[in-house]
């Protein structure tokens, strides 16, 4: 198991490195257009100067491998330094990560939206996983009775109705005709006291809410598949012949074996908090890491879309390994050499 | 909810009350205003959008602004400089502005003419990538004459001087703290751009890029009345539609800029009674261009491309058929579908001020579908089996793109429909405005290359005067490879007889003769159909009855008086 | 095993064709009984094919055009010209259901085909075969790694031109759309069906067929697939809503079919600020996206019911 991790590890370097590429070639191509947003005031000749003065003019290449030597080796030594306050070479002349709309070091921006997304998606995602797990595996027990029949129709309809409508529903019941929850969320808000405490969980009510339905219906019917799956299994059989607890037979025997595609599923969704949710952080106007993509996106703003993308695409990799791993746990017959 | 808002508006009070000179300023606790695009950053010459210039123009102030009626008004100067009080020079070659005395930074220096002369070296220095560098390509040189004298010098006669240092884009920074963020490191300043130290009435405390700011009154602003408001707290991000409910359904919010949504909706917001919608006319036009060049992609290196001018459009070469467009459509339906109080109907391409604004045009307000189907019958468009006219073997089928922008999708539909009773099939398309008005010379979906036949969005200036407006019409203005795709004639019209007008208007200074030019220029743009005007808009913001003193401006920043902002009681 | 007489042997490897015929058809009819014995599946699929009925054959019964725009009828609440209302620019909601329907129901499926064949393909490949595992991962990786929207603008710019002249304007933008949304959707199931591989691969059966020298692909049509048959239909079922979904996002950010073109999807976007003013035009497309949905659900729990040997009675 751990020559098998390390050798994925060292693996990493050259995949992230042809993802890189990838993402930026692809950004590269893109039709949008940094100056895009600017009012029909500015004439087409300072567009091009501030296309220039972004770096617009240089190759391809020069601008790729420039994103790596910043990314690599000037942001890190930054961190080092921020962290440590060691002096390494003269940080004034070294060039940060910088976000073309804001003009500001990407790492800082990350680390100032990272709360707001960290809290809300991952928690509107653990919520979706609580709610997921028992109802699927009920469900998947008593398979069509009325719990069956009713959480079925609960995650389908769930899944089927996208956030950007059942988000507005709540905010017209509970912002606009009940006026109980806010419908815009405070960054600034800090936790301080109990009132405090309230206006924050009161100010997240809403999108985790809407989060948690959406991921519940997905993970929920992942569980309730394998579940059944599982059931039919001779092992199963052969457990309850030799007079074993209903108990032990669900959680030590089939909710182990069922694990393995749900693991999955929830390894998968892991980097897409981190991602944040567009949908909803628009909606609910929290302003996460999600906002900061799209923005980024529809602002044509290159270094930020490609280094969020990057960060994205680590998780990626490194999530799809730990549930590599944990399929050997979940079931030992699984072996990687 | 209104318990934590209430803390932090006693907070920010409580700070505040430090000020000993502080009468009335900071009385009225917090404003809370409401931009859908949040502001990325807050230095104006860096800006990505009209938003940063918004948020910025709080903290930083111009020379002069423009006020509700589009008329200038001082700020920092003694008086707006013109011919008659001699601050301008008589061959027009330059102008001379006068700060007025006494007034200091919120860091508590004083504001020097030294400081207005920084600000456009900031914009000029090369590769810094100034986005208001337009106001400055015709400026020779800006000196200080003393302290508080600052002269523009400009390389030709100016009849129209007021493009540097009017309005909230061109804001003056101070020389102290940009001094070392010239040309390229202009934009490593991210304290400086994040928060700017200024003039204006509050200082900026705590910016979150793209996402909310908390700006606090400037103590040292120089009305010791003013501001009311010990702050703002101002949010961004979201939608239109949402931005106007918290304003008017909710009440979370004091102010929401730029609620343009479908007239029902906010009609309906607004019965909850909690505040209004309201609209401003500016120079705001929602325009139709044709394109004068064979934009099919059969025209393959040639697509869209003016060259020596024997590239014809096959469809909209024939003046017949752009007049029968143009008279087809009902502006007056597209007004009530997609913009209520907000839009007007209009035939010109300078709709406002009014001394500039013709009535030679206004046969198109009518529309007049049965005069349209006679003027394409007389010119030879026979009516296919299909109900689509053809001569000469084309068809007159018209590919017609816009942004994306439910508003603006909605008229699309309306014009292919009334287009259709004339026999002429239209084919929509609508692209994220991110590539649409993007300059990306690789993109084949902007604005400027136009590889379609018709193409509409929004068009404004800065201020009052339409002369580069109407001067973007001119033969040089047209986009070709050559030029980078370059260029603000979108259509591609060149008529060597406007060109000569456009040079008079550059060189006329009298009013009464620039407004006969001006109607001359725009009635002949209609009339030869290089643009359909549709729809004068406003400005349209809500506003709650709780605030007081806002005066709603489409020519300047709608924040241009923030100061005088009050709760109402 | 009963796990070997799922799908049909094929002819060449069977020892007497005609037995293999009759085992053939009480196979199928065998699934089929089973099949139409699951109350579920049998709702959905007369809920299915009501939708799929109403959606192609209405617009000849329910002749009121879907883009005529007639301003002074906006905003109505259902009534007998209307049965289901009308939108803003007066346009009859019941056409637009129907023949944005068709779009939908077209997107959905295919586009949740493409995805599923890819995913389990790719899936069961990198889990049966070692050697193929690392560079399919990764490139399973690398496609979870794109961000979706530079990624479409891109293809839209290479594509949609010679899609255009190829097949029309509308058919060339759907193939486009299609082929994106299958495209960007296939890695959960690939990752899901791999993971069921690595485990179902170990199992004795599985060995069994490996030690007696069984080909891998018939190992893998015999015994493999069959076992990961679950995870399979609820991506499927799964991503019929999330292409729907997919789309009209697409079309919210100008990416999608053109704005003459309804769709459930880009129905419900418009419809959601009018919600409260005219709750018809979020109630009626919504139904239709959650009514697919579950019926498509239904059918897939059936099938897989009664694909599944164990549980055939």
């Amino acid at each position: 198991m751990l020559r098998y991790t390390l050798r994925r590890l060292l693996l990493a370097i050259p995949t992230l490195l042809v993802i890189s590429f990838v993402i930026f070639a692809l950004l590269d191509l893109a039709p949008n257009d940094p100056t895009a947003n600017l009012p029909t005031t500015i004439p087409p000749e300072v567009r091009e100067q501030i296309r220039l003065s972004l770096g617009l003019g240089e190759p391809f290449l020069i601008r790729y491998l420039k994103w790596l030597y910043q990314f690599f080796v000037n942001e890190p030594l930054n961190l080092l330094q921020s962290a440590f306050g060691i002096e390494i070479g003269d940080a004034s002349e070294r060039l940060r990560l910088r976000s073309w709309t804001t003009r500001s070091p990407i790492v800082d921006l990350i680390v100032e939206r990272a709360p707001q997304t960290l809290t809300v998606v991952g928690l509107g995602y653990l919520t979706g996983i609580l709610i997921a797990l028992p109802i699927g595996i009920i469900s998947a027990y008593r398979k069509y009775s009325w719990f069956d029949q009713i959480g079925t129709l609960v995650s389908m309809i769930g899944f089927s109705v996208p956030t950007f409508f059942t988000g507005l529903l709540l905010i017209i019941i509970f912002s606009v005709n009940l006026n109980w929850l806010p419908s815009i969320y405070d960054t600034s808000l800090r936790v301080t006291d109990w009132g405090s405490f309230t206006a924050q969980l009161k100010q997240m009510a809403m999108p985790v809410a809407v989060l948690g339905l959406y991921n519940a219906a997905q993970i929920s019917r992942f569980m309730r598949a394998s579940m059944l799956e599982n059931f039919g299994q001779d092992y199963v059989r052969t457990a309850r012949a030799k007079g074993m607890s209903e108990h032990v037979v669900i959680f030590v025997h089939v909710l182990r074996n069922s694990l393995i595609p749900v693991v999955t599923v929830i390894a998968l969704g892991v980097p897409q908090v981190f991602g944040g949710a567009i949908i909803t952080e628009q909606i609910f106007r929290i302003n996460g890491l999600g906002e900061l993509l799209i923005s980024g996106i529809q602002s044509a703003d290159i270094p930020l879309v490609q280094t969020l993308t990057f960060i994205f695409a680590v998780l990626i990799v490194t999530f799809n390994l730990i549930a590599d791993i944990l399929y050997g746990i979940l079931d030992p017959r699984i072996r990687y050499e | 909810m209104m318990k934590w808002h209430g803390a932090i508006g006693a907070a920010a009070a409580a700070v505040l009350t430090i000020s000993p000179a502080a009468a009335q300023r900071g009385a009225d606790g917090e404003v809370k205003i409401l931009y859908w695009q949040a502001p990325s950053i807050l230095n104006p010459y860096l800006s990505s959008g009209v938003k940063d210039v918004e948020a910025s123009s709080v903290v930083l102030e111009p020379l002069a602004s423009y006020d509700e009626k589009g008329d200038m008004v001082a700020r920092l100067a003694v008086e707006v400089p013109t011919l008659a009080n001699g601050g301008m020079a008589a061959d027009l070659k330059s102008i001379t502005w006068k700060l007025k005395p006494g007034i200091t930074w919120s860091d508590g220096t004083p504001l020097t003419a030294e400081d207005v002369v920084f600000t456009a070296e900031y914009c000029m220095a090369p590769g810094g990538g100034c986005s208001k560098l337009s106001a400055f390509t015709d400026v020779e040189k800006v000196e200080a004459a003393d302290p508080l004298t600052v002269k523009i010098s400009f390389k030709s006669a100016k009849p129209f001087p007021y493009g540097p240092f009017v309005g909230g884009e061109s804001a003056i920074l101070q020389k102290a703290q940009f001094k070392d963020c010239l040309g390229a490191k202009a934009a490593q300043c991210t304290k400086e751009n994040f928060a700017p130290i200024g003039t204006g009435p509050f200082k900026v405390a705590e910016f979150r890029a793209n996402d909310s700011i908390r700006y606090v009154a400037n103590d040292k602003y120089r009305d010791p009345a003013k501001p009311a408001f010990a702050s703002i707290y101002m949010k961004g991000g979201g939608d239109p539609a949402s931005a106007a409910r918290a304003v008017l359904e909710t009440g979370e919010f004091d102010y929401a800029w730029n609620t343009q949504v479908e007239p029902e909706i906010l009609e309906r917001m607004a019965k909850a009674g909690k505040g209004e919608v309201i609209t401003a006319f500016g120079n705001y036009l929602e325009r139709m261009h044709l394109n004068f060049t064979n934009s099919r992609p059969e025209a393959g290196d040639k697509r869209s491309v003016y060259g020596d001018g024997s590239n014809p459009h096959p469809v909209l070469k024939d003046p017949a058929m752009r007049r029968a467009l143009a008279l087809a459509i009902d502006r007056q339906l597209l007004v009530d579908t997609g913009y209520g109080a907000s839009g007007r109907v209009t035939c010109n391409i300078v709709p406002a001020p009014e001394v500039y604004t013709s009535t030679a045009v206004d046969w198109c307000k009518t529309p007049d579908i049965e005069k349209a189907n006679k003027i394409l019958d007389e010119a030879g468009w026979k009516k296919g089996s299909d109900g689509i006219r053809v001569k000469d073997g084309v068809r007159a089928s018209l590919l017609y793109q816009t942004s994306t922008n439910s508003v603006r999708q909605a008229t699309q539909a309306l014009i292919k429909q009334m287009w259709g009773d004339i026999g002429v099939a239209t084919e929509l398309r609508n692209i994220a405005g991110s590539v649409f008005f993007g300059a990306d010379p690789s993109s084949p979906d902007t604005s400027q290359k136009f590889f379609a036949d018709i193409e509409m969005f929004a068009w404004t200036y800065v201020g009052t005067d339409p002369e580069t407006n109407l001067g973007g019409s001119t033969c040089k203005e047209i986009p070709e490879p050559k030029t980078n795709w370059l260029g603000t004639n979108f259509s591609r019209y060149c008529n060597p007889a406007y060109d000569k007008l456009a040079a008079e208007l550059a060189q006329t200074a009298d009013l009464a003769a620039r407004a006969a030019l001006v109607k001359k220029m725009n009635d002949m743009l209609v009339e030869d159909g290089v643009m359909i005007p549709l729809i004068y808009r406003g400005r349209i913001s809500a506003i709650s009855n709780k605030l007081a003193g806002h005066r709603h401006n489409a020519w300047d920043v709608e924040l241009w008086n923030v100061a005088d902002w009050t709760r109402k009681k | 095993m009963s796990e070997l007489d799922l799908i049909a042997p094929r002819a060449d490897e069977a020892a007497e064709p005609a037995a293999l015929d009759q085992a053939h058809r009480s196979l199928w009819s065998d699934v089929r009984r089973q099949f139409l014995r699951h109350p579920g599946a049998l709702v959905g699929m007369i809920v299915l094919a009501a939708i799929v009925l109403i959606v192609l054959a209405g617009p000849y019964l329910w002749t009121v055009s879907p883009d005529r725009i007639n301003p002074r009828i906006a905003n109505r609440g259902m009534s007998l010209d209307h049965p289901l209302g009308t939108d803003n620019l007066g346009r009859d909601l019941f056409a637009q259901v129907m023949a944005g329907g068709r779009v939908s129901l077209a997107v959905g499926i295919s586009a949740m085909l493409i995805a599923v064949t890819l995913g389990t393909t790719i899936g069961v490949l990198a889990g049966f075969f070692r050697r193929l595992d690392g560079i399919l991962m990764r490139m399973t990786e690398l496609f979870l790694a794109l961000p979706i929207l530079p990624l479409l603008l891109v293809i839209i710019l290479l594509f949609r031109d010679v899609l255009r002249d190829l097949f029309g304007p509308s058919a060339g933008i759907f193939l486009l759309i299609v082929f994106v949304i299958g495209i960007t959707s296939w890695m959960q199931t690939a990752r899901v069906v791999r993971a069921e591989v690595l485990g179902v691969k170990e199992r004795d059966f599985v060995l069994a067929a490996r030690s007696i020298g069984a080909r891998p692909y018939k190992i893998i049509f015999r015994h493999i697939l069959p076992n990961v048959l679950s995870p399979i239909m609820v991506s499927g079922t799964l991503g019929v809503a999330s292409a729907i979904i997919i789309e009209s996002a697409l079309s919210f950010l100008g990416l999608g079919f053109p704005p003459d073109f309804p769709t459930w999807g880009r129905l419900l976007y418009d419809g959601a600020n009018y919600m409260t003013l005219n709750p018809s035009r979020v109630i009626w497309p919504g139904l239709a996206i959650s009514l697919t949905v579950l019926s498509v659900n239904f059918i897939g729990d059936g099938l897989r019911d009664a694909l599944d040997p164990r549980l055939r009675s």
